[in-house]
């Protein structure tokens, strides 16, 4: 990393579609367990997605959850879970020093249609729309009311990143530290975006959407009988720490983040650049002063829509293809079993695979079943059962998203 | 509707705004805010329900008139009357 400040790992809160934390998330990732199921949403109808059980009350009392947002309260456990897994003493550390920072891909839509859908019973009369429209509303909503729940008093934002956001969360955690704004990051993504008919509609609009009779095999990135996207929602918050910070108080270290970039295609709202992918790609390496020999594993973004699929694999091709040598790398995709997670999805991708630096085992991407030649990948690309005995110590974490932001994040044994 | 069922209505307002609080045992004479957690967005929950509800209008002003429940149920009494 050209910043001599190391970023530790020391905690993973999240919840999935197929699992409410690391465990029950990589268990079900390596057995080939599902998240995907049948879904209906007002004006939409029956549709499929993933979605998230956790026990909202957990963390939160019944009260709070009533006037926050699905977004709070997916936040609101996970920091909670990430502390907790970090083992950072709570609430005796100094609370002004810790940020939290969350990747979102886009907020309010969920209240905005709620509240016309609750105005329409009411003759369109605005003396019904609610006084918690604005506090729901505001960009920074979700990460404000971990803060609330938390009495964090130091920095708190959500940074809009599209499809991208859960590595810019992860990103923006590991600056602030090097920057010493703060001492402890509770850093991530989360979506609440199957509670909008709008995406959901928005993607049909685009024959973007993925159909599929059996819900769990709709989800099929790389595959030649792709539909497009499974939407989800979830979320996923690491506790970032300096490393030296993380080593003197005997924390558990569970990965060090090494390098990472973000990059603009600059010419389309939907359509991905396959060359600007690759430069992002190769900043990362850079950053982190690594080759490609030096990756294990990709945690790819692809989605299941035809062309990002193919853009993403001509792009880890021009990055990943010059001379590697002998040495293998390895490619899965998480959004086979989860969907898309939207500013959750890179978060959500990264901790899935984070496990398998201990495990050394590579979870497959599922419901590859007639892989589309032109996906073919500079590696082995893992399909339909886990792979063991694999030594993991790099994984690279691509997320990519709409009007052109690329991210890639990458991440060393420690 | 008559005083009990006015006191009961609003208690189950109450009640669906405050879920985390035991309404059951409220005194009719004691500031509500004295006895639940109840802050001004929660206020204005209940007076946006009793708006939804009952087409109820109270105005900003009429605000210390839901003091408590007793005070309550005095000044919903000749709006609700008829209801």
């Amino acid at each position: 990393m050209h910043s001599a400040v190391r970023i530790a790992i020391t905690g993973v809160g999240l919840t999935a579609p197929n699992g409410n934390n690391l465990e029950e998330f990589r268990a079900s990732l390596l057995n080939g367990v599902s998240g995907v199921r049948p879904y209906s949403i007002r004006y939409f109808g029956d549709t499929l997605a993933g979605v998230c059980d956790f026990d909202v009350t957990r963390y939160q009392k019944r009260k709070d959850a009533r006037n926050g947002t699905r977004a709070g309260s997916i936040a609101i456990y996970c920091a909670n879970e990430a502390i907790n897994y970090s083992g950072l003493r709570w609430p005796s550390a100094d609370l002004s020093r810790v940020g939290v920072y969350l990747g979102i891909t886009e907020h309010g839509n969920v209240e905005t249609e709620s509240e016309i859908h609750n105005l329409r019973q009411f003759d369109y009369d605005l003396r019904y729309w609610s006084h918690f429209h604005n506090p729901r509303t505001v960009a920074n909503s979700p990460a404000g009311q971990v803060t609330v729940n938390l009495g964090i008093t130091g920095p708190h934002y959500t940074i809009g990143g599209a499809c991208a956001a859960g590595n810019l969360g992860i990103m923006q955690g590991a600056q602030q530290l090097m920057l010493g704004e703060v001492d402890a990051a509770l850093a991530g993504g989360v979506s609440e975006s199957i509670h909008t008919f709008g995406i959901f509609a928005g993607f049909q609009s685009q024959n973007a959407l993925a159909c599929h009779v059996e819900p769990e095999r709709a989800s099929r990135p790389f595959d030649q009988q792709r539909n497009g996207i499974v939407i989800a929602e979830g979320g996923a918050i690491f506790m970032l720490e300096r490393y030296d910070d993380a080593v003197r108080r005997g924390a558990a270290v569970l990965g060090e983040i090494v390098g990472y970039a973000c990059n603009s295609d600059a010419n389309d709202f939907v359509l991905p650049d396959a060359a600007r992918q690759t430069e992002c790609i190769k900043a990362a390496l850079r950053r982190a002063d690594m080759t490609p020999e030096d990756i294990d594993l990709v945690s790819t973004h692809a989605t299941g829509t035809e062309l990002g699929d193919i853009r993403e694999c001509q792009a880890l091709n021009m990055a990943f293809g010059e001379a590697r040598g002998d040495h293998q790398v390895y490619f899965n995709n998480t959004k086979s079993f989860i969907g898309h997670a939207m500013g959750a999805a890179g978060a959500l991708e990264l901790a899935g695979n984070l496990p398998s630096f201990e495990d050394q085992a590579v979870h497959p991407s599922i419901n590859l079943e007639h892989p589309d030649p032109q996906c073919k990948l500079p590696g082995c690309l893992v399909a339909g059962r886990t792979l063991p005995n694999i030594q993991v110590n790099t994984i690279l974490n691509n997320s990519f998203g709409m009007l052109g932001i690329n991210s890639v994040v990458l991440v060393k044994k420690p | 509707m008559t005083r009990e069922e006015i006191k009961q209505a609003v208690i189950d307002i109450i009640s669906e705004v405050l879920p985390d609080d035991d309404c059951s045992q409220l005194e009719p004479e004691k500031d509500l805010r004295e006895q639940l957690d109840l802050d001004s967005m929660d206020f204005l929950d209940i007076v946006m329900e009793l708006r939804k509800q009952y087409g109820v209008e109270v105005p900003e002003e009429d605000y210390p008139q839901l003091a408590s429940l007793q005070s309550s149920v005095d000044y919903l009494e000749p709006k609700l009357k008829d209801k």
